[in-house]
C-alpha cells in the first residue's frame, strides 16, 4: 500500500507516483458493493457511478493535461488516440486501442483487453444489469466536457457479462463553446 | 474435424491464477478514486462508519490475497506475528501501547489516504484514516484477532501535517490467548 516513487523514464514525463493495483481494484469493489446495498435498483447504481465517474473526471483532465506533455488535439481522431494512448496509460496502466471509426468521425470504439477495475470479479445472477465499470465511461465524458466536448459514453461489450474485451463507445455529440462567466465590458 | 470448436471462456474467477501482483495503477487514480467514496459518504448520516465497513471489506480481501501469495498458506497465530504483518503492509512505526496491555499503535508520517485531503475545522476529528484503520480491522479480524481500530492525528512538533496514528486494541480473548504463549 506504499507510493513508490519511479525516476523519470522519458514515456512518462514527469515521473507518475504509482500504487499497487490490487488496493485500486479491491477499493473500487468496495465502492460498488457499497452502492449496491445502498440502491435497490441496479440502474440506479450504473447512473450513480456514472456521476460520481463524471465528478472524478472533471478534475482528473487536470492532472492529465498538467503532466501528460502533449500539444493541444485538432481533431476527436486525434482525441481519441491520445485518451487511448496517453490517458489509459498514465492512470490505469493498460493501453487502449482505437477502432471502428463512425463515417463522420464523430465515434469511435476504445477497446480495452485488460483492465485494472475488474481482477477477481465475478457477476452473481442477481447483478447481471449491473455495468461494473461504468465510472470509467462517467470519467471520460467529465473529463471531454471539460475540454468543450459534449459526448456519450458507454459500454458496449464488458468481460464480465461474457464478452471477450471491453469495448466503450464514445460518440462526439457536439462541441461547446467555451462561455466566459463575465462580460468584458461590465 | 468433429469436435473442434472455441472453448466458451467460462473461468470461474477463482479458478484463474493469482497473479504477481506486481501491476500499479497512478496515485492519483486512486487519490480521485478515494475522494469520490469519501464525498459519497459525507450525504449519508453514518459517516465513519461507512468508511470503516469499506475498508473492512478491503482488509479481508488483501488477507486472503497476501497470505495465499507470500506467506504460503501458513497462519499467523501469535499477535506480534499478526501485527508485524499488517505494519510492513502499512506504515513506518509499530509501538506497543504503555497504557493498556492490549493496545498497540501502527503510525505513518502522510498516509497515502491522507495525502490529498483536507479536512475544514468543521468536521472535527475525521479522518480519511479511517478507510486504512477499517483496511488493518479487517485484516487483523480474518486472521483471528478481533480488535477495535481507530485513526487518529497526533500532533507533531517542527512539521505543519500531522501523523497519522493507528490505534488498534484487541479484544480480551485474543489478549488473553496470547499471554501462556509469551
Amino acid at each position: 500500500m506504499r507510493a513508490s516513487l519511479r525516476p523519470s523514464d522519458p514515456a512518462a514525463s514527469p515521473a507518475v507516483e504509482r500504487v499497487n493495483a490490487e488496493l485500486f481494484t479491491l477499493t473500487y469493489g468496495a465502492i460498488v458493493r457499497q452502492l449496491l446495498t445502498d440502491y435497490e435498483e441496479i440502474d440506479e447504481v450504473n447512473k450513480q457511478l456514472d456521476t460520481m465517474g463524471y465528478n472524478i473526471g472533471a478534475r482528473l483532465v487536470d492532472d492529465f493535461l498538467a503532466k501528460a506533455n502533449i500539444t493541444k488535439c485538432t481533431d476527436f481522431r486525434e482525441t481519441a488516440d491520445v485518451i487511448a494512448k496517453v490517458g489509459f496509460k498514465m492512470f490505469l496502466n493498460v493501453t487502449a486501442t482505437v477502432a471502428n471509426w463512425s463515417s463522420d468521425n464523430m465515434e469511435c470504439s476504445l477497446i480495452l483487453d485488460d483492465n485494472p477495475l475488474v481482477d477477481f470479479v465475478e457477476l452473481p445472477e442477481t447483478c447481471q444489469g449491473l455495468s461494473y465499470c461504468n465510472i470509467l465511461c462517467g470519467v471520460l465524458r467529465g473529463a471531454l466536457e471539460m475540454v468543450s466536448m459534449r459526448t456519450e459514453v458507454k459500454f458496449v461489450k464488458d468481460m464480465l457479462r461474457g464478452d471477450d474485451a471491453f469495448e466503450i463507445r464514445l460518440k462526439l455529440l457536439e462541441h461547446v463553446p467555451e462561455e466566459y462567466p463575465y462580460k468584458n465590458d461590465e | 474435424m468433429i469436435g473442434v470448436g472455441r472453448a466458451k471462456h467460462n473461468l470461474n474467477v477463482v479458478d484463474s491464477p493469482l497473479g504477481k501482483g506486481k501491476s500499479e495503477v497512478s496515485l492519483s487514480a486512486f487519490a480521485f478514486l478515494f475522494s469520490e467514496l469519501v464525498q459519497y459518504n459525507q450525504g449519508k448520516v453514518e459517516n465513519i462508519a461507512e468508511l470503516e465497513e469499506a475498508g473492512f471489506g478491503v482488509g479481508i480481501q488483501i488477507l486472503e490475497l497476501l497470505c495465499h501469495r507470500e506467506k504460503a498458506n501458513r497462519r499467523e497465530t501469535r499477535v506480534l506475528g499478526i501485527l508485524s504483518f499488517v505494519h510492513s503492509t502499512v506504515a513506518d512505526s509499530l509501538e506497543k501501547g504503555t497504557e493498556h496491555e492490549d493496545e498497540y499503535m501502527i503510525s505513518e508520517k502522510e498516509l497515502l489516504v491522507n495525502k490529498f485531503v483536507s479536512v475544514p475545522a468543521s468536521m472535527g476529528g475525521f479522518n480519511c484514516g479511517t478507510f486504512v484503520a477499517g483496511i488493518v480491522k479487517g485484516v487483523l479480524d480474518g486472521a483471528g484477532f478481533p480488535a477495535s481500530v481507530t485513526a487518529h492525528f497526533v500532533a507533531v512538533e517542527g512539521q505543519t501535517r500531522s501523523r497519522t496514528t493507528i490505534l488498534v486494541k484487541f479484544a480480551e480473548e485474543v489478549v488473553q490467548r496470547d499471554a501462556p504463549l509469551a
